[in-house]
């Protein structure tokens, strides 16, 4: 476990619990195996980075652990509870930022916050907590423009403004830099970095990209080739924090780490590719 | 000349002529055409050049010229009286000299009878898609009502509106509403299955934001259920308008009353060809521009997200 990660007690060190999971979706063909003997535990405040080859069913677990989905077998926990649907608790930020078009990215995100703040709070307290989301990712400037008015990246930090805005226990990312140019996914990598930093929040996040896990994450989680993938290996990445990029490029730690993955994924898990292709 | 009408079908449709349309032929014409696609294109070219004449002008100018042609020489070989186009624009500066008096049921202007059309359609086609648009929210939101209702829907939806118009006097023992539930049944249709479709749509990426959030049914449906439904919904009122403006004229031909239907088969009995003419424009005329503004409000509704 890395070093700013300090679990105070037993229920914090076993925050999210994945059981014996098994995912099977029903096909024309019969029955597809996605995901099977998935076993993880995740502990409070840790940033977790699910990486593997497309298709192996990263997406598949996020969406578990979502509650979007329910698991064919296993059993997942949040917080001890068992997770039977979906909530504000666990925010998640998608891989197209999904943000309704019709709305300003003001509404977009008040839309998040009046579901989760507006029983307890005032309409100015929850307009308050709406702007400082926005202003957490340096947008607020934009808060009246609509999505198609401003650029992926910015829409991408309006979803992740909107997630951080219910104060989930969880926040899920699904690629969330996936579809964006290179220097905008740096920008935003560090501003998460940034912000993960100050709020301490759990973060489960898919990625394809190797860089991207080891500079983020606390543990990678790397998935084995689907049909029927499970974990095959998980690296703590034992890099301090706060991270910098610049730094870390020629660091051993980061080196050994995007080594060890860059071999899980492209030596170990290569040749179980061409067979399955 | 008669071609003017064409040219600016907007001007034409409003009951009073301008009375500077008078027939000043090809030059004014042109005018006027351009003033109307001037008014369409405001900032494109403030100056007429030759290009724009020839790309945008022209062609519509030729196609109505190229009507005018056919119809006058039909009406110089016809041997029954068939009214040249010239006949024609005297006898319709002669109606819409005048288009709102009314002397007894039977006669009225043509303002009173476009009027009463309208205001059928309006009735006929508010009740649908007042029943049709939540009736199409709820078939496309709930799997088992889709189950249930699309069977039915196909089975009804191809029969001519028409063949309702029996049963509608039958249960409403009355012409107008008899009529009025013609356009209701023949624009419902669209409405629901448009929306229906619109629902099925909404992207799936949507719900999901729905279900994280956690959104109630209500929330759901304002914040993301209708404006993602809205362009589907307004395709769906798009046709339900054409057709409820397709089947007005055929219903009051049959029902009699006050119409521009009627007003057609009344100037048919009185073997006036030169009115029912007219009444043809006016009916293209005033579909033209239910048409154009309902695409107008679709293009307003429609996000660029949603398009693509």
């Amino acid at each position: 476990m890395s070093s700013n990660v300090t679990p105070v007690d037993k229920h914090d060190a076993k925050y999210i619990e994945v059981q014996n999971v098994e995912q099977a979706f029903k096909t024309p063909k019969g029955r597809f195996v996605a995901l099977r003997d998935i076993n993880l535990t995740i502990a409070k405040g840790e940033f977790i980075a699910l990486i593997g080859h497309s298709g192996c069913g990263k997406s598949t677990l996020l969406n578990l652990i979502a509650g979007l989905t329910t698991p064919t077998e296993g059993v997942l926990l949040c917080a001890n509870k068992e997770i039977n649907g979906p909530g504000p608790e666990r925010a998640v930020v998608f891989q197209n930022h999904s943000l309704l078009p019709w709305l300003t990215c003001f509404e977009n995100v008040y839309l998040a916050v009046e579901r989760v703040f507006s029983k307890t709070e005032s309409r100015a307290q929850l307009k308050a907590r709406t702007e400082a989301a926005l202003a957490l990712v340096n947008l607020t400037e934009a808060a009246q423009k609509r999505p198609g008015e401003i650029s992926g990246g910015m829409k991408q930090r309006v979803g992740i403004a909107r997630a951080l805005s219910m104060e989930p226990k969880v926040l899920l990312m699904d690629e969330p830099f996936g579809a964006l140019d290179a220097l905008t996914r740096a920008k935003l990598q560090d501003e998460l970095l940034a912000i993960v930093g100050k709020t301490h929040s759990t973060v489960v996040m898919v990625t394809h990209d190797v860089d991207e896990a080891v500079l983020l994450s606390d543990r990678i989680v790397m998935l084995s080739n689907g049909p029927a993938a499970t974990i095959g290996e998980i690296l703590t990445v034992d890099i301090p924090r706060p991270r910098n990029r610049v730094e870390l490029a020629e660091d051993k730690a980061y080196v050994h780490a995007r080594k060890a993955v860059i071999d899980f994924l492209y030596t170990r898990q290569a040749h179980v590719e061409k067979v399955s292709a | 000349m008669v071609s003017a009408v064409f040219h600016s079908p907007l001007d034409a449709a409003a009951p009073a002529h301008p009375p500077n349309l008078t027939p000043r032929h090809v030059a004014a014409v042109r005018a006027q055409a351009a003033a109307v696609a001037a008014a369409a294109e405001p900032v494109v070219r403030p100056s007429m050049d030759f290009g724009f004449v020839w790309k945008k002008i022209l062609p519509p100018v030729l196609g109505f010229a190229f009507l005018v042609l056919i119809w006058e020489l039909v009406a110089l070989r016809s041997t029954n009286n068939f009214p040249s186009p010239l006949e024609t624009w005297k006898q319709a500066l002669d109606v819409f000299a005048d288009p709102f008096y009314s002397k007894g049921p039977n006669d009225q202007g043509v303002g009173w009878n476009v009027l009463s059309s309208l205001q059928r359609v309006a009735l006929g086609f508010g009740l649908a898609a007042a029943v049709g648009i939540p009736a199409g929210f709820a078939i496309g939101r709930f799997e088992f009502l889709s189950r249930m209702f699309n069977p039915m829907i196909s089975l009804l939806r191809p029969v001519s509106p028409l063949a309702w118009l029996p049963i509608g006097l039958l249960v409403f023992k009355g012409a107008n509403p008899a009529a009025i539930w013609t356009i209701f049944i023949c624009s419902i249709w669209p409405m629901i299955i448009n929306t229906a479709v619109g629902v099925q749509r909404v992207p799936s990426d949507y719900m999901n934001v729905a279900k994280v959030l956690n959104l109630s049914e209500w929330k759901i449906l304002t914040k993301i259920l209708f404006p993602a439904v809205l362009p589907y919904m307004l395709t769906g009122v798009r046709l339900a308008v054409g057709t409820a403006w397709l089947v007005i004229v055929a219903a009051e031909m049959l029902t009699g009353g006050v119409g521009i239907g009627f007003w057609v088969w009344d100037e048919w009995n009185n073997l006036n060809v030169k009115n029912i003419i007219i009444a043809i424009f006016v009916i293209g005329i005033v579909g033209l521009v239910l048409e154009f503004a309902l695409i107008k409000i679709a293009t307003a509704f429609t996000f660029e997200e949603v398009k693509s």
